[in-house]
């Protein structure tokens, strides 16, 4: 078997066994850390597509998270004041109910990635970072001036919302959801990278001129590919959302976009499973090192300096080395 | 004659004060190696860039297979027919040898935004791969990553991939560009075949090869044609020898 699958079904074992025995050993703060990092992994699994495979390098994935975050709490707060999110020209009212949160989160997510795509994907290298930074800070601005939804303070939800037949409130039961949703997405990633689609939006990232002369478009495949990776990394905000029953600007914040590309950067770019170990190692890090300090974040920089000076797969590339998919 | 395959037009191209093409006009014609000479800078790659898109000419129309295609992208070109291969080898270097070829096929085919078949399982696309890799005699280096192979090798793949697209023509720019002696003899020998499949234009600076190969040569010097004709129509011609072949027209 090769390195890499091992690595990643001991990724998985590993996240589903930690949390199985911090709830038998009654440790629920352990588990709501683990479903952070569950979370972020999902938010880096999203953003890789577009880095790893599409070589998009986009510094505003958090329009995706806190648009996801967003969906959550505009909802659930109309939910929970008995209010209706608009009366014109049809009535939408909020809802309490996580699938109906999440699909409506896909939608929206895809559709700001297209939109942002449709203006960034013209441009490239420090011009399309600059321009997603550009729009992921617009909707930072709005949401702080929103006072409808709690403006700068954000919004809290008192209680997470509802998924058929689980008490979301139990942390293990809503770990489990995020678990599965995590699975789901990777599964979908794998899939898209051995597909028609990920061959040939691989070749797009490693040569434009090779792609046209084969008769493809490289621009449509970059947008497919950002509005999928935009709609992944939404519905992690919508997740992370409902793990803390709050959400705020900050989560539209650029250091938020700057974090999730650190689990894809620390993990292992374009790796399927690199993000996954990337947030695990990044929450293992601000959990150890938080501790110590509160300037824990120089500890990470030195770190990251590391990866990237000497490690350039990231955990991945370490250790399981320049194995490329030959099949 | 039959009909050419490939007629462009009076392209005319200036960058500000630089007229790069002057009323080119030029065709190709099915069976036959047309070769495109001329001394650096004398316009080569910016005539193929209009060729093959990427590069709207100021006047003039390329006609393909009987369509004006002087508005089209370069992917619709190549969709067209066009098999491109380039100056400076443009293949996806991390891939496998395979795995370029089949994205020849995948792109010729047309279906890319398919999500979940995996695409290197598909029969189609593996035996229209192969087919090529076969005919450019590399078969035995399918699961070799592009960036591990020589050079002449990167030059055998990028006529493999042109070879899926099942093309209308050829469109070379300096395929032998770097290439040992030998390598140069067996790319001739097999450019020789392929022109059976389709037509090719070829831009090449190796003299010999272009004097062996061609059917026609044209000769371009600051953006201008300035003779067109048989192999022996141009070694013999005056213009020709003091413009541009100079010392290898005495050798």
């Amino acid at each position: 078997m090769r390195k890499e699958t091992i690595l990643n079904a001991a990724l998985l074992f590993g996240l589903l066994a930690f949390p199985l025995w911090a709830w038998v050993a009654d440790e629920p703060f352990l588990i709501t850390l683990t479903t952070r990092a569950i979370v972020f992994a999902i938010a880096g699994v999203g953003l890789n597509f577009a880095l790893g495979f599409g070589g998009l390098v986009s510094l505003g994935h958090a329009a995706f998270f806190g648009l996801g975050g967003y969906v959550m709490g505009v909802l659930a707060f109309h939910a929970q004041t008995y209010t209706s999110v608009m009366d014109w020209p049809f009535v939408i009212s909020g809802t309490k109910s996580m699938p109906i949160i999440w699909l409506v989160t896909l939608i929206l997510s895809a559709i700001l990635a297209v939109g942002i795509g449709a203006l960034s994907l013209r441009t490239s290298g420090v011009y399309f970072i600059m321009i997603t930074l550009a729009f992921a800070q617009m909707l930072f601005y709005f949401t702080i001036s929103w006072s409808t939804y709690g403006g700068e303070d954000g919004l809290s939800i008192y209680v997470r919302n509802g998924f058929p037949g689980l008490n979301t409130m139990d942390p293990i039961q809503f770990y489990a959801i995020c678990y599965v949703i995590l699975l789901m997405v990777l599964a979908f990633v794998f899939a898209l990278s051995r597909s028609s689609f990920g061959l040939a939006l691989g070749a797009s990232r490693q040569n434009e001129d090779r792609i046209q002369a084969v008769g493809q478009v490289p621009f449509r495949l970059y947008l497919t590919a950002f509005a999928i990776s935009g709609a992944i990394t939404g519905l992690s905000g919508a997740l992370f959302a409902d793990l803390n029953r709050f959400v705020s600007p900050t989560m539209f914040s650029w250091q938020t976009s700057g974090e999730i590309m650190v689990f894809v950067i620390l993990g292992g770019v374009g790796r399927v499973f690199g993000p996954v170990a990337g947030a695990v190692l990044f929450i293992v890090l601000e959990h150890t090192l938080g501790g110590l300090s509160e300037f824990w974040h120089i500890y990470l920089g030195a770190i990251l300096l590391g990866v990237v000076l000497f490690a350039r797969g990231g955990l991945y590339g370490m250790i399981t080395g320049r194995e490329v998919a030959h099949e | 004659m039959s009909d050419p395959i490939l007629d462009i037009s009076g392209i005319s191209k200036s960058f500000g004060a630089l007229k790069v093409s002057n009323n080119i006009s030029l065709d190709l014609r099915s069976g036959e190696i047309h070769a495109l000479i001329g001394p650096n800078g004398a316009g080569k790659s910016t005539l193929i860039k209009q060729i093959a898109g990427g590069l709207p000419p100021d006047s003039g129309t390329v006609y393909f297979d009987g369509q004006d295609i002087t508005a089209l992208s370069t992917a619709a070109r190549a969709r067209l027919g066009m098999g491109r291969t380039f100056q400076i080898s443009s293949l996806a270097q991390e891939y496998t040898v395979l795995q370029n070829a089949v994205l020849g096929a995948l792109g010729n085919r047309g279906d890319v935004f398919r999500f979940f078949r995996p695409v290197m399982k598909d029969p189609d696309l593996l035996a229209t791969a192969n087919e090529a890799l076969e005919l450019v005699g590399l078969e035995d280096f399918k699961s070799f990553v592009t960036s591990e192979l020589s050079h002449g090798q990167r030059r055998q793949l990028e006529v493999a991939v042109a070879l899926t697209l099942s093309p209308k023509v050829f469109l070379m720019d300096e395929p032998m560009a770097g290439l040992g002696a030998e390598g140069s003899h067996r790319l001739m020998g097999f450019l020789g075949e392929l022109k059976q499949k389709a037509p090719i234009l070829l831009v090449e600076h190796d003299m010999d090869a272009v004097f062996t190969l061609a059917d026609r040569i044209s000769v371009l010097v600051y953006g201008e044609i300035i003779a067109s004709g048989s192999v022996d129509e141009i070694r013999g011609n005056p213009i020709v020898r003091t413009a541009y072949l100079g010392e290898e027209a005495e050798t």
